[in-house]
């Protein structure tokens, strides 16, 4: 066989593989907008759920699921942030940081169930934030820190040891360096890994079930010590636990919540794409 | 190659009857650098005088640069570095200096230019800022000149607040040295400053160099031997970590006393 036909060969096969990547992404896509678009207006978004949630709207688990993400980014994003900053810039590369470093991976790996349950221990019960808010948010935050760190690590990697060290050849001290010389071209990789942390935060089931979800409420919380109801969760009772909803409810919440982590993924993109447009070294 | 618009300064402490202090500006006793386990720096003895451009000349790992980076302590910062022997710097222990107070009297221009991906101004007046200086009137007034130092105010004056990435390699040394200049340093290190420029860059960076001698004290570490033979008043061999031979950059370039020296300035080897 000749070069050439071998390469057009081995070139269809790579691309082959990439459709076979983008196709269940368009398909999901497809069947959540088919069948959920007649459901989605005003109402359905904006009103408390009526007739044992099988009319009215998903309002209340919109708004839980936006506390939920911005509860747990307050807690995630600054500890995930100074940790990685620790590790990158501070840290000998020694026994203890190469133990913390693969805690991190093992904490990536780790199913999300189980830092449902971990959640349910610590927060729910041991320190009696109860099912509520907090808990949940405190969990998400758990469960996102070691995405928040990998990507904020890499963030800090990314800016050129020259930085740092032109800083210090001036008389700046190490914090000063990082200050002023690393963090300002850092941050916009940060951003686009925590966003990304965030979208799979709002979308997660398996953490929020112990730990703050509610089947059903009358009322939005008042508080974060309260319960509230959140998306993916609503998604899972209204498809497996209440009898007679329809279709297109059920597929209308799914594609709300496919839309809010969709935006979010997308807003991530386009900080990075302006980021590395003004990127000039 | 004898550089004759630039001639030596007197010769070794008390040729004019004055002290050993103030005709040196940097001692360097018995010093030797490792990097882990291999010694980049063998017992270095060495007087750099006051006002003098000294041209530090030598093969790929001959230890120039790590003795360079040795006199303001930036070899501080890689975690396998280990150094035994004192550097005075105006006859005071530098390793009692604070570190960034040292940076500031000893300023470094790498071999790229580093300029940082601010604008212009930013870069100029980064280190002042560091060093607490916030009044705009006053950093205007230290940006203006450090760029004039290096003759780079006309150039770029109307645009000091476009980023510094957008100016060409030789500009972008410039900046560089202005950039150090801004915190009036006492001492230049100019770590192969020229390695990526072009021959009309490089007269305009040995230019300032020859201006900065008024008031500074310049050691210029070269892979261009000529450039050596240009600038510097004095100049020192260093091969594998030693140094073989220092002398006025007319002999060192016309009669050398050492064999090697005279094979590495001939391109024997190197």
């Amino acid at each position: 066989m000749k070069t050439p036909a071998k390469q057009k060969i081995a070139f269809a096969i790579l691309f082959l593989c990439t459709v076979i990547v983008v196709l269940p992404v368009l398909f999901i896509l497809a069947v959540v907008i088919k069948n959920g678009w007649p459901a989605i207006n005003w109402e359905f978004l904006t009103t408390m759920p009526r007739n044992n949630m099988k009319a009215g709207g998903i309002y209340p688990a919109i708004m839980g699921t936006i506390y939920l993400v911005s509860l747990s980014t307050l807690f995630s994003l600054p500890i995930g942030l100074f940790a990685a900053i620790y590790l990158n810039e501070y840290a000998k590369e020694n026994m203890l940081t190469r133990l913390i470093r693969l805690a991190i991976v093992n904490l990536a790996g780790v199913s999300s169930v189980v830092y449902g349950l971990f959640g349910l221990a610590l927060f729910v019960t041991f320190l009696k934030f109860g099912v509520s808010i907090l808990s949940g948010a405190l969990t998400l935050a758990i469960m996102n820190l070691p995405v928040i760190i990998t990507a904020s690590v890499e963030a800090l990697a990314s800016v050129p040891y020259s930085f740092r060290e032109v800083s210090r050849s001036l008389g700046a001290s190490r914090w000063q360096t990082i200050r002023h010389s690393v963090l300002p071209f850092a941050i916009p990789g940060i951003l686009t890994g925590a966003i990304l942390s965030l979208a799979r935060a709002a979308g997660e089931t398996a953490p929020i079930l112990f730990t703050v979800a509610a089947f059903y409420l009358p009322n939005l919380p008042h508080s974060i010590f309260d319960q509230a109801m959140a998306l993916p969760y609503h998604l899972y009772i209204i498809s497996t636990q209440v009898p007679g909803i329809s279709q297109q409810m059920r597929y209308g919440t799914a594609l709300v919540l496919v839309g809010i982590v969709f935006s979010m993924n997308i807003f991530a993109v386009i900080i990075r794409s302006r980021f590395r447009k003004k990127k000039k070294w | 190659m004898v550089n004759p618009i630039h001639p030596a300064p007197a010769r070794r402490g008390g040729v004019h009857g004055l002290p050993e202090i103030i005709v040196n500006k940097v001692i360097i006793k018995e010093l030797n650098i490792w990097f882990g386990k291999t010694q980049a720096l063998k017992n270095l003895n060495l007087a750099i005088f006051r006002n003098e451009i000294l041209g530090v000349i030598g093969p790929a790992n001959s230890g120039k640069t790590s003795f360079l980076r040795q006199l303001n302590r930036l070899n501080d910062l890689e975690s396998n570095c280990k150094a035994i022997g004192k550097v005075l710097l105006d006859a005071q222990d530098i390793q009692s200096i604070n570190p960034e107070i040292l940076r500031k009297r000893v300023g470094m221009i790498f071999a790229l230019p580093q300029a940082l991906p601010i604008s212009i101004y930013d870069n100029i007046a980064y280190g002042p800022r560091m060093h607490g200086i916030k009044d705009r009137k006053r950093l205007d007034a230290i940006v203006e000149e450090a760029l004039n130092a290096s003759f780079l105010w006309e150039e770029v004056k109307d645009r000091l607040l476009e980023s510094a990435t957008k100016l060409s390699g030789g500009q972008q040394q410039r900046l560089c040295i202005s950039r150090t200049l801004a915190l009036g340093p006492e001492v230049i290190l100019f770590d192969e400053p020229c390695s990526g420029l072009d021959p009309i860059s490089t007269a305009k960076v040995e230019e300032s160099m020859l201006k900065l001698k008024e008031k500074c004290t310049i050691i210029l570490v070269t892979n261009n031997t000529k450039q050596a033979a240009r600038v510097s008043d004095r100049t020192a061999f260093f091969l594998m970590g030693e140094l073989i031979e220092i002398d006025t950059t007319e002999k060192i370039f016309t009669a050398p006393s050492d064999k090697r020296t005279e094979g590495y300035i001939l391109g024997k080897f190197g």
